[in-house]
């Protein structure tokens, strides 16, 4: 397998694209497709995904073809701690309220880099969080919750 | 004189102390974010806007324009300090820029910068101020099929001028008109791609895209190997040129603006474009040509300058046709409709405060640029080399709070987040993510004006060709696109981006 393929970038790009055209085509069918002089919802998102799929058939048949350059290491550990502590952010903030989502947004995230610290990880916590209430909620006047539901506010 | 009494009004637009305290702080918040290692303009202006929604239409604007030039002229300092490009229009600069600080010349290279940029800014704000009514005036008589066509020239422009693989950048074009196309459908109330999420009945927001792909993904990126400021900072000694630079520098000058100007009004380029060849004409008729590379100050002059005036004259096409010709443009005309301002030709007309102001502005702008940087420059040279991990935490918290804050929904985090992922793989598959942002912003427009067309048309396509204007748009942009995918052409593109 990874002998056929010559090109693994122009490989899993084109496996992307069909799937993103395919998806779309195939949730599209639901929408009316109409005609060109009066054009159903279906009809341009159509067009979009059928190119696509064209494009992502031309990469797939080029990466067997042509030579590329490997992908290269990916940063999983920052890949998924950053991802966590967004979606983590994104699970608190309304009930804990910002002055511990961003805390731990931030311990989290920095916990990514290999030169975390505890010590200056708090301190940076703790500034931020501080920075944000101020200029978010008291400067720009931005309705957000510093203290969310779950403590009763 | 008619352009006298709109610059009048645009003066006294842009000189109200409440603006001219946000072009101050949208030039003094986009030089401190552009010096930061690894946040260009596009990431910078997804960051603070935000903070402008809250402020009235004209400020906001001012204040995004400030932080845009703001965050360039912060790339072009980092190019000169520390060899680090803060975004693909300072690129060329590194290659003199950076030259020059190792001889200890680093204040002249900044000092040459801000002039070459002051001045391309001024004659840049002219050029705007005459040629946008015009412009305006021609793109009132535009039907739906040349706007159409607009918009695919301009897409495709942006595929060529894009790095990497040129299929690769098709697809992501592609990808983000469709992208685009989610939520309600104008014409018949349909809800598209919504998977019965309400949050997604409005489309996907903007900034959320932005933030994610050019955000997040570059955290994520930056991840992979965590650089110390290795490039150890120059020491700033003279800001002052000698005699013979200023004589030396004042052709490059001249030169790069006028490239600069001129290419910036094209649609897919912006500033990048004009950087480049500004370089290379340069290189050719300098009569020290041959120092290029070696820390010749006319290689900072000229790339400096261009890359300026065409960051302004990108807003030509923005203002005037409310089509985006670059990413950067795209969250502009974002700004203006969330904003309530429909962005295209009869914003001169309906709103001319608003209009002659920002032009104003832009020159107030870059006068701030100037008097505001090299004195501070001291502070500047410590934001280089701020540690990144401290610094991606921080970027992490203003995107969060900031696409929070926009719909007060949590649903945009979970939607940033994903963007953030689909970024950084496609990153690392070599699709560039600037054609596809530019792509999403015009998807619905696109729809819009291809319905049109072929509505007055009944159905027939020919009415894209039929119609001169049109033709020639889409003729323009097959020729870019063939151009650059023939061999030599190809050979010729690789190599520039790689220099």
């Amino acid at each position: 397998m990874s002998q056929l393929i010559r090109n693994v970038k122009d490989f899993w790009t084109g496996v992307i694209y069909i799937a993103f055209g395919f998806v779309a085509i195939i949730i599209s069918r639901d929408y009316g497709m109409g005609t060109a002089v009066k054009m159903g919802p279906a009809y341009f998102p159509t067009i979009l995904s059928v190119l696509l799929i064209l494009i992502g058939v031309i990469s797939l048949v080029r990466s067997f073809i042509k030579q590329g350059s490997p992908v290269g290491a990916f940063a999983f550990k920052g890949l998924i701690l950053i991802t966590i502590s967004i979606i983590l952010f994104g699970f608190i903030v309304r009930g804990a309220g910002l002055i511990i989502a961003l805390p731990v947004l931030v311990i989290v995230s920095s916990y990514a880099s290999s030169r975390f610290r505890w010590q200056y990880s708090l301190l940076l916590a703790a500034g931020l969080t501080v920075f944000c209430i101020l200029i978010f909620q008291k400067a720009l006047g931005v309705p957000l919750p510093i203290l969310g539901s779950w403590f009763g506010q | 004189m008619e352009l006298i009494a709109n610059i009048g009004l645009g003066f006294a637009t842009a000189l109200t102390p409440v603006n001219l305290l946000y072009c101050l702080a949208g030039v003094f918040l986009g030089t401190l974010i552009g010096v930061l290692p690894g946040l260009g303009p596009t990431a910078t202006i997804a960051m603070l806007l935000p903070v402008t929604f809250t402020l009235p239409p004209v400020s906001a604007l001012i204040m995004l324009a400030g932080i845009y030039y703001g965050s360039q002229y912060g790339g072009s300092t980092t190019s000169i300090l520390v060899n680090v490009p803060g975004e693909a229009a300072s690129v060329v600069t590194t290659l003199d820029g950076y030259q020059m600080a190792l001889q200890g010349r680093a204040g002249v290279a900044l000092t040459t910068a801000a002039v070459g940029s002051f001045f391309a800014g001024t004659v840049a704000t002219l050029l705007i101020a005459l040629f946008a009514s015009p412009m305006a005036a021609i793109a009132l008589k535009f039907g739906p099929a040349e706007f159409f066509s607009l918009i695919v020239l301009g897409l495709l422009a942006a595929i060529v001028l894009s790095r990497g693989s040129l299929l690769h950048a098709i697809g992501m074009v592609v990808l983000g008109l469709l992208l685009g196309l989610v939520g309600a459908d104008v014409n018949t109330g349909a809800q598209r791609f919504t998977f019965g999420v309400p949050q997604l009945a409005d489309g996907i927001g903007f900034v959320v895209v932005a933030m994610g792909m050019f955000g997040i993904a570059e955290i994520i990126r930056n991840l992979e190997q965590e650089d110390n400021c290795a490039a150890m900072v120059s020491k700033i000694t003279g800001l002052m040129p000698t005699r013979e630079d200023w004589k030396r520098m004042v052709a490059p000058i001249l030169r790069g603006t006028a490239i600069g100007s001129a290419l910036g009004i094209l649609p897919g380029s912006g500033s990048i474009l004009g950087a480049f060849a500004a370089y290379a004409i340069e290189k050719k008729v300098s009569k020290h040509g041959k120092e290029f590379g070696t820390g010749a100050i006319e290689g900072v002059a000229a790339p400096e300058s261009a890359n300026n005036a065409g960051a302004q004259t990108s807003f030509i096409p923005m203002l005037t046709l409310g089509i985006p010709s670059n990413p950067v443009m795209a969250l502009m005309i974002g700004a203006m409709i969330i904003q309530g301002i429909q962005p295209g030709p009869s914003v001169i007309t309906e709103q001319p405060a608003l209009f002659w102001g920002i032009v104003v502005s832009m020159w107030i702008g870059n006068l701030f640029l100037i008097i505001l940087n090299l004195p501070l420059i001291g502070i500047w040279v410590r934001m280089v080399c701020v540690p990144y991990h401290y610094l991606f935490p921080a970027i992490l918290v203003f995107c969060g709070v900031g696409v929070f804050s926009l719909n007060n929904t949590e649903f945009d985090i979970y939607l940033m987040a994903l963007f953030g992922l689909l970024g950084y793989v496609f990153v690392k598959l070599d699709c560039e993510p600037a054609p596809m942002l530019l792509a999403f912003i015009l998807g619905p427009l696109m729809e819009e004006y291809m319905r049109r067309a072929l509505l007055l048309s009944r159905g027939d396509p020919m009415i894209f060709l039929e119609r001169p204007i049109s033709a020639t748009l889409l003729a323009l942009g097959m020729l870019a696109i063939v151009a650059a995918s023939l061999p030599m052409f190809y050979k010729k593109r690789e190599e520039a981006f790689r220099e």
